[in-house]
């Protein structure tokens, strides 16, 4: 069975947005409808969004990491948000395990956002319907656009390939393969909810430096007979040795 | 791909802040106050021609235009020039001149559009001072495949964001030292051998031989034979290498000899002559990691750490590609070689009094490892290199600037020599920002940040007009900012305004608007034809030169009009030369029009677009103009580019290939190679005539020390100038501040979506400097520098050097200003830094690069308290808003706005 | 959490109904074990209107917590797997059985009454079980994830129905009283001690997720600097009581006064007074508010740990 998700990769991602307001603009234009902005130009402005980008810091100074992270619906296997919804609106489908919301059943009730950890699901204050990241359903399933572009939008923007899309069910897709060559991991692994999003780890790449680098024959000092000999003058185990 | 801002587009489209009409200040309001009647274009444009007519039969210069957008320099420069006006340059004064001039006077080329590192290739990258603003997508797409590929990355930053944060070593720093750091750096790099030096030999000037004779006038310059062909006499091939084969001096690249790149020799005329490379030796010892770490705040074990990896990466990792190419000399070379460590660096490096040797100490750095346009290092991009310095100039004196007359020269240009400088008899600057003077002589992007306090005080002069396109100077585009909003709206004892009529082209509703006497709204660049031409800043790759087009996909919003059409049609009114026919007639329909029939000068073949030239469009890079230019980008993605054979990629300073070839299409007037500065011969000139040995033009007496100074031939540190006069004991913090990716400068708090990211902002405060401070996390508290003070919230993070406080830049707004309703975060809690940072040190000396005139924005100390009263300090007026009252909440469906 | 009045009203307004008419049918229950006819027909009537009356303005208020009540009935759909939808179907099944019961009881069909009221208990006892089950079964919930909640939906919704009971009885057949002053007490003790238990065990609790699990960084030093918006979300709006910690403080206080000591008090003292017995009842009853009010408060979602800082 196939699990589409997201895979995003901690170790490239800068922090830069472009997944957050390239997901808001392509799902405010979408058929489903809007996702609404309050106080757009006034006291503190708030809008609906199914991506954001959060930064976090972790050490202390000198030792710290800054540390990008974005967070959308995580798409669980086993979604707690799913079971708890009184009408069937909040539904994974079965082809390919996307977690969604059927506006047009939604009562706007909330209780499959208490149900999620992850904070994935925001209300749209004026169509009161429960909403959230729909991985691009009306992207990956339209057959009218270039295989290319069925992706999500914040895949298409990602400027450094931060977030990559695919099968995580099928061992040899790109996802499934950067999961297990990078160290993969689910967020809240505790509940149990086995989030079909992964994240990729920091991977630091360390030089070892060895001291025998710093003293070569072709060191070009030489060429230009800089590099310091020891004077004849300078005092010799030959000077005090006498057998 | 696509960035937060790009996406983020069509908001900006429906902004309430969007100017629509253009707008005269009402009569009997003050400026700044934001009252405006509509008016119409034909109105405008009248009101601007009859001023702009008389200023220019009388005196040009007392026109101004100063734009903030320097992608369309080609056009706006033509216009300034066309008039006749010296008194012209976009922003990269308070920019990143620095790091252009630093770069170019020593290696010619420089970051950005000029070149990058070949993150494809390199194994280590060494990113400094790069601000977040500096984050273009393709840098974004090279970093992730880099690491990716298992490059190492180090960011030497004092604050660790955006791109520093994927950093596999992040090195903090203090401000403004960096240029402390890079010399011990380097210092440890030449002593123990780690440089090229096969390529310092053959392609700087380190082995050159530079006269040691203290009184003489050619002092510090490189020996020459005079029996010698110098070839061309602009940039001389004659100098002198002393032969280590044959112990004797002969002509620079002598086929068979090789130059002693240290000792001390005398020429057979007795003359004492040094190698370039044993000066900088001499220069560099002193300089080492123990030294630095006083400096910097970096352990000078990590300093010696991150100098031997520099050193063993690129002698050991190196990089040899099949690519057979012909030098300059004509020596055969079977293959390129590269070493693969890669720099990047912007405004952190720049944006000091003390960043032009800073960043020539990076460029000698780069140049001592080999990496100069060789793969896995530092690339250029055409129309780079250029020869040092570049062969455009400026008028030398006021007679250059005449009635009625276009300018005899260009607004900005190269100086290679005092006789270069565009001043007067007595030394005294000709231009209202004193660019290409005495303080400044290196100036070559020009001064914006002192044109209003220059144009104020009347010094050197007073000006009449000063039309300012899409720059916030009334906020965060100007350092001071109460001082020059107060300036804007001063009066003389005749009760006018000390800077008589102000003209603004923006898009939008800003601070800057609100004080302009008349307000031309521009488009957007969804709605209008751009340019990113070569004459300019244009996008070209490693592998090619590349230009590119936008073409309008929204018509205009109300009866906005993009700035080039209001440039067109004014150029047209005034009868400039360049823009009319002989009968004296119009010459361009419009914009479109000019880009496709405009050549640089009549039958050159050269205009604002390489692609598809010749009627037929069969021509690139020069031809006859193609009527159907346009069509044929549009055709093309908007995208043109020429790719050159791999054999003119590298090593192009040098390559005789390639620089015929960039002469044959014009992108360079001479073919002479390019030998990287190790040793700068131009700043020795400036030197020599502040000692009173240059045979030409002298410094006036009150400059002459100070350019004995700081035109030092070879690279050296010292601490910025505002901290020289400031009591730093006092003042412990250096301040500085970044541009978030998400924003576009000030431009983007009027978007409903990038305003939701960063609504206001905080001062980010180590921990540790705030808990000594008695500041608590999210409090509010002031911030003060010898020239002001700021009361804002705070934010710990554990993210910065504990010796720097910094916040985003320009979320901070005036109330009711970009259309925002006045209790919006941006003026209720969000706040500018500019308010601490002056634009002149004492003695009226603009804080500023002493060779460059490069801004000092990063140079301000201060130091920090709590605040009891939990408000933005300054406060100012709230903006009156125009229009429609703003909705209370948005949402967009097929294109119709639904909110309330 | 943030409280939201509309749940807070449904689940202490349904509670009380619910426990009203257990009080009614447990005497009737124990009338007919014991083969007589006690109650009177206007206690009966009352208290099912009480019931009713309760149970209808939860049910009403509930509509308020929606954005689409006029789909509201689609809520029955996922009764499989959804305590909300179950509370749904078997809150409305509830008020149909209990007007089916005061409807036999009003038609004299006392044996039909008997049966009816059999169904309603057995649906009173599901919506105990439900309403509880809609906070209990959110596991990461901690505060909530406990057979506490259940217990607690139960024990405080029957004593506060029988504190209604026994004013009712003080006010229409007061021989009744006594016995539902007792029944009270003794439910109120036992509400009381299951409230304290819960409140001791959440003392305890230890979140089972950190900022080192929520973005799956092993550092015991985390913060977060931005949490992506500034002017506030969804996320910060129905997740964060946003008052200050004497607010919160306040509410425990209050609910541990007024749910049982003040009412308590003011039962043993009513002498059968029917007045004290109902300000008793109005007193208990603001308790729950305010201690719905504190239930909802006290409860930290891990999903906050996102949503701790702006920049």
């Amino acid at each position: 069975m196939t699990q589409l998700a997201l895979v995003i990769d901690l170790n490239v991602c800068v922090g830069c947005h472009a997944c957050v307001t390239s997901c808001k603009q392509w799902n405010t234009s979408g058929a489903a409808g809007f996702l609404s902005d309050d106080n757009p130009y006034g006291a503190d402005p708030t809008g609906t969004f199914f991506n954001r980008v959060q930064t976090f810091e972790v050490g202390e100074f000198p030792n710290t990491e800054t540390v990008h992270f974005p967070k959308s619906c995580l798409h669980c296997e086993d979604p707690p948000c799913v079971p708890v919804c009184p009408t069937g609106a909040s539904y994974k489908r079965a082809e390919d395990g996307i977690v969604l919301v059927d506006y047009d059943k939604c009562i706007g009730c909330k209780y499959c956002s208490w149900a999620c950890p992850y904070g994935a699901r925001e209300v749209d204050e004026h169509q009161k319907v429960m909403k959230k990241c729909t991985l691009c359903v009306d992207r990956i399933d339209d057959a009218s656009l270039p295989e290319a572009e069925r992706k999500p939008a914040c895949v298409m923007a990602c400027p450094t390939s931060a977030r990559l899309f695919g099968d995580i069910h099928d061992p040899a897709s790109d996802v499934s393969r950067a999961i297990r060559d990078n160290g993969g991991y689910a967020l809240m692994p505790e509940w149990g909810t086995q989030p079909a999003n992964h994240y990729l780890p920091r991977r630091k790449t360390e030089k070892r430096l060895h001291p025998d680098e710093l003293v070569r024959h072709d060191n070009p000092l030489k060429v230009d007979g800089r590099l310091p000999r020891p004077a004849t003058g300078d005092p010799a185990l030959d000077d005090v040795t006498s057998w | 791909m696509i960035c937060a801002k790009g996406a983020s587009g069509i908001m900006k489209q429906v902004s309430p802040a969007r100017l629509t009409r253009p707008l005269r200040r009402k009569p009997g309001a003050e400026r700044g106050a934001g009252e405006f009647e509509p008016i119409s274009w034909e109105e405008a444009f009248a009101l601007l021609e009859e001023r702009l007519s008389a200023i220019r039969q009388t005196d040009p210069k007392k026109f101004a235009l100063f734009t903030g957008r320097d992608q369309m320099q080609a056009l706006t420069g033509l216009f300034a020039r066309q008039f006749g006006t010296p008194n012209y340059a976009a922003h990269g004064g308070f920019c990143s001149v620095n790091m252009a001039a630093g770069m170019i006077y020593t290696i010619g080329g420089s970051f950005w559009e000029f070149g990058g590192p070949d993150l494809e290739r390199a194994k280590l990258f060494v990113m400094l001072g790069t601000a977040e603003d500096h984050h273009s997508n393709p840098l974004k797409i090279a970093i992730s495949q880099f690491k990716r590929d298992g490059g190492r990355f180090v960011s030497v930053n004092p604050v660790r964001t955006g791109y520093s944060a994927i950093a596999d070593e992040w090195v903090p720093i203090r401000p403004g030292t960096d240029g402390a750091f890079l010399l011990a750096v380097t210092n440890e790099i030449l002593a123990q051998g780690l440089y090229d030096r096969e390529f310092v030999a053959r392609y700087t000037n380190g082995g050159q031989l530079v006269i040691n004779d203290p009184g003489s006038p050619r002092h510090g310059l490189l020996a020459t034979d005079e029996d010698a062909d110098p070839g061309n006499p602009l940039y001389p091939q004659n100098q002198l290498w002393w032969d280590r084969h044959s112990g004797r001096p002969v002509l620079t690249h002598t086929p068979q000899a090789d130059p002693s790149l240290f000792g001390d020799f005398r020429l057979a005329d007795g003359t004492r002559v040094q190698p370039a490379f044993q000066l900088l030796a001499e220069r560099l010892r002193p300089h080492t990691p123990e030294w630095a770490e006083g400096i910097t705040g970096i352990p000078a074990a990590t300093i010696r750490r991150l100098a031997h990896e520099m050193g063993i990466t690129a002698r050991d990792e190196k990089i040899e590609l099949p690519i057979a190419w012909t030098d300059c000399w004509g020596n055969e070379h079977a293959s390129v070689t590269g070493n693969p460590v890669a720099f990047h660096a912007m405004r952190g490096l720049a944006a000091h009094s003390n960043g032009f040797h800073t960043v020539r100490t990076l460029a000698i750095l780069m140049s001592l490892l080999g990496t100069i346009d060789r793969p896995g290092g530092f690339r250029h991009k055409a129309p780079f290199p250029r020869a040092i310095p570049p062969s455009a100039k400026t008028p030398t004196g006021p007679e250059g600037v005449q009635p009625g007359k276009p300018l005899a020269g260009l607004a900005l240009g190269w100086p290679g020599s005092p006789e270069d400088l565009f001043v007067d008899a007595e030394g005294e600057p000709v231009r209202i920002d004193k660019a290409f003077s005495w303080e400044y002589p290196l100036s070559v992007h020009g001064l914006m940040h002192n044109v209003i306090t220059n144009a104020w005080r009347g010094d050197p002069y007073p000006i009449d007009t000063l039309m300012i396109f899409m720059a916030n100077m009334a906020w965060n585009s100007t350092m001071n900012t109460v001082e020059v909003r107060r300036m804007l709206n001063d009066r003389g004892p005749d009760g006018e305004y000390k800077i008589p009529y102000l003209v603004v082209c923006d898009a939008f509703q800003s601070e800057m608007t609100a004080f302009a006497d008349l307000v031309l709204p521009d488009t957007t660049y969804l709605e209008r034809h751009d340019v990113m031409s070569f004459l300019d800043r244009p996008i070209s790759e490693f592998d090619g030169p590349m230009d590119a087009v936008r073409v309008p996909v929204l018509p205009p919003a109300g009866e906005c009009k993009p700035f080039q059409e209001v440039l067109i049609e004014l150029a047209g009114r005034l009868g400039l030369p360049a823009f009319t026919e002989k009968d004296g007639s119009r010459k361009y329909k419009d914009y479109p029009d000019f880009i496709v029939r405009h050549e640089t000068e009549p039958g050159s073949g050269i205009g604002f677009l390489a692609g598809w030239r010749g009627a037929e469009g069969e021509k690139s890079m020069r031809g006859e103009p193609n009527p159907k230019q346009w069509e044929r980008y549009a055709q093309n993605n908007c995208v043109f580019k020429h790719e050159l054979p791999p054999s003119y990629n590298y090593m192009r300073n040098w390559n005789r290939g390639y620089m015929e070839w960039a002469q044959r299409v014009r992108l360079r007037r001479w073919g002479d190679p390019i030998l990287v500065h190790l040793y700068s011969e131009v700043l020795q000139r400036f030197r020599l005539a502040a000692q009173g040995k240059w045979p030409g033009r002298r410094p006036p007496e009150r400059l002459a020390a100070r350019i004995e100074k700081y035109f030092d031939p070879l690279p050296f540190y010292f601490s910025p100038l505002e901290h020289q006069v400031t009591d730093i004991e006092r003042y412990p913090l250096a301040a500085i501040t970044q541009r978030p990716m998400a924003m576009y400068h000030s431009w983007d708090s009027q978007n409903a979506w990038l305003r939701q990211i960063h609504a206001h902002n905080y001062l980010f405060v180590n921990p540790r400097t705030a808990r000594a401070g008695g500041i608590e996390d999210g409090a509010w508290l002031w911030v003060e520098s010898p020239w002001g003070r700021v009361r804002c919230m705070g934010r710990h993070s554990e993210a910065v050097e504990p010796g720097t406080v910094w916040t985003w830049n320009a979320i901070g707004k005036q109330p009711g200003a970009w259309a925002l309703s006045p209790d919006a975060n941006e003026g209720s809690k969000g706040f500018l830094l500019n308010h601490l940072i002056t634009e002149e040190l004492p003695e009226k000396i603009s804080n500023s690069d002493p060779v460059t005139g490069q801004a000092g924005w990063y140079d301000v100390r201060v130091r920090i308290y709590p605040a009891e009263e939990e408000a933005i300090w300054p406060q100012f007026s709230v903006l009156p808003r125009e229009g429609k009252p703003v909705p209370k909440w948005i949402a967009y469906v097929a294109g119709k706005e639904i909110g309330r | 959490m943030r409280p939201a009045w509309s749940v807070i009203l449904l689940t202490t307004l349904i509670g009380a109904g619910q426990g009203l008419f257990l009080a009614l049918y447990a005497l009737d229950a124990w009338d007919a074990a014991r083969g007589q006819a006690s109650l009177a027909p206007l206690f009966v009537a009352a208290c099912i209107a009480g019931s009713l009356g309760l149970t209808g303005a939860g049910l009403a208020a509930s509509f308020f917590h929606l954005g689409h009540p006029e789909r509201a009935w689609r809520s029955a759909a996922m009764w499989r797997t959804s305590w909300l939808s179950r509370e749904a179907i078997v809150l409305p099944l509830f008020m149909a059985l209990v007007a089916l019961y005061g409807l036999a009881h009003w038609t004299g069909r006392l044996q039909g009454a008997l049966v009816a009221g059999g169904f309603a208990t057995a649906a009173c006892v599901a919506l105990f079980v439900c309403t509880g089950m809609i906070y209990a079964c959110l596991r990461f919930l901690q505060e909530w994830h406990t057979p506490l909640t259940v217990a607690n939906y139960f024990l405080l919704g029957t004593a506060s129905g029988l504190t209604a009971a026994a004013a009712l009885a003080a006010w229409l057949q007061p021989p009744l009283a006594r016995g539902y002053v007792v029944a009270a007490l003794l439910a109120g003790l036992l509400a009381y001690l299951g409230r304290l238990a819960a409140l001791a065990r959440n003392a305890r609790l230890r979140p089972k997720s950190t900022l080192a699990t929520a973005i799956g960084v092993k550092h015991p030093r985390i913060v977060q600097i931005a949490q992506g918006a500034m002017g506030g979300s969804f996320n910060t709006r129905e997740f964060f009581h946003g008052r200050p910690r004497e607010v919160v403080r306040a509410a425990r206080w209050t609910f541990l006064a007024l749910t049982f000591p003040v009412p308590g008090i003011l039962v043993v003292v009513s002498g059968s007074s029917a007045a004290l017995l109902g300000t008793a009842f109005l007193v208990q009853y603001i308790g729950l508010l305010a201690e719905r009010w504190y239930f909802f408060a006290e409860a930290r979602h891990p999903q906050n740990l996102y949503y701790q800082a702006i920049a």
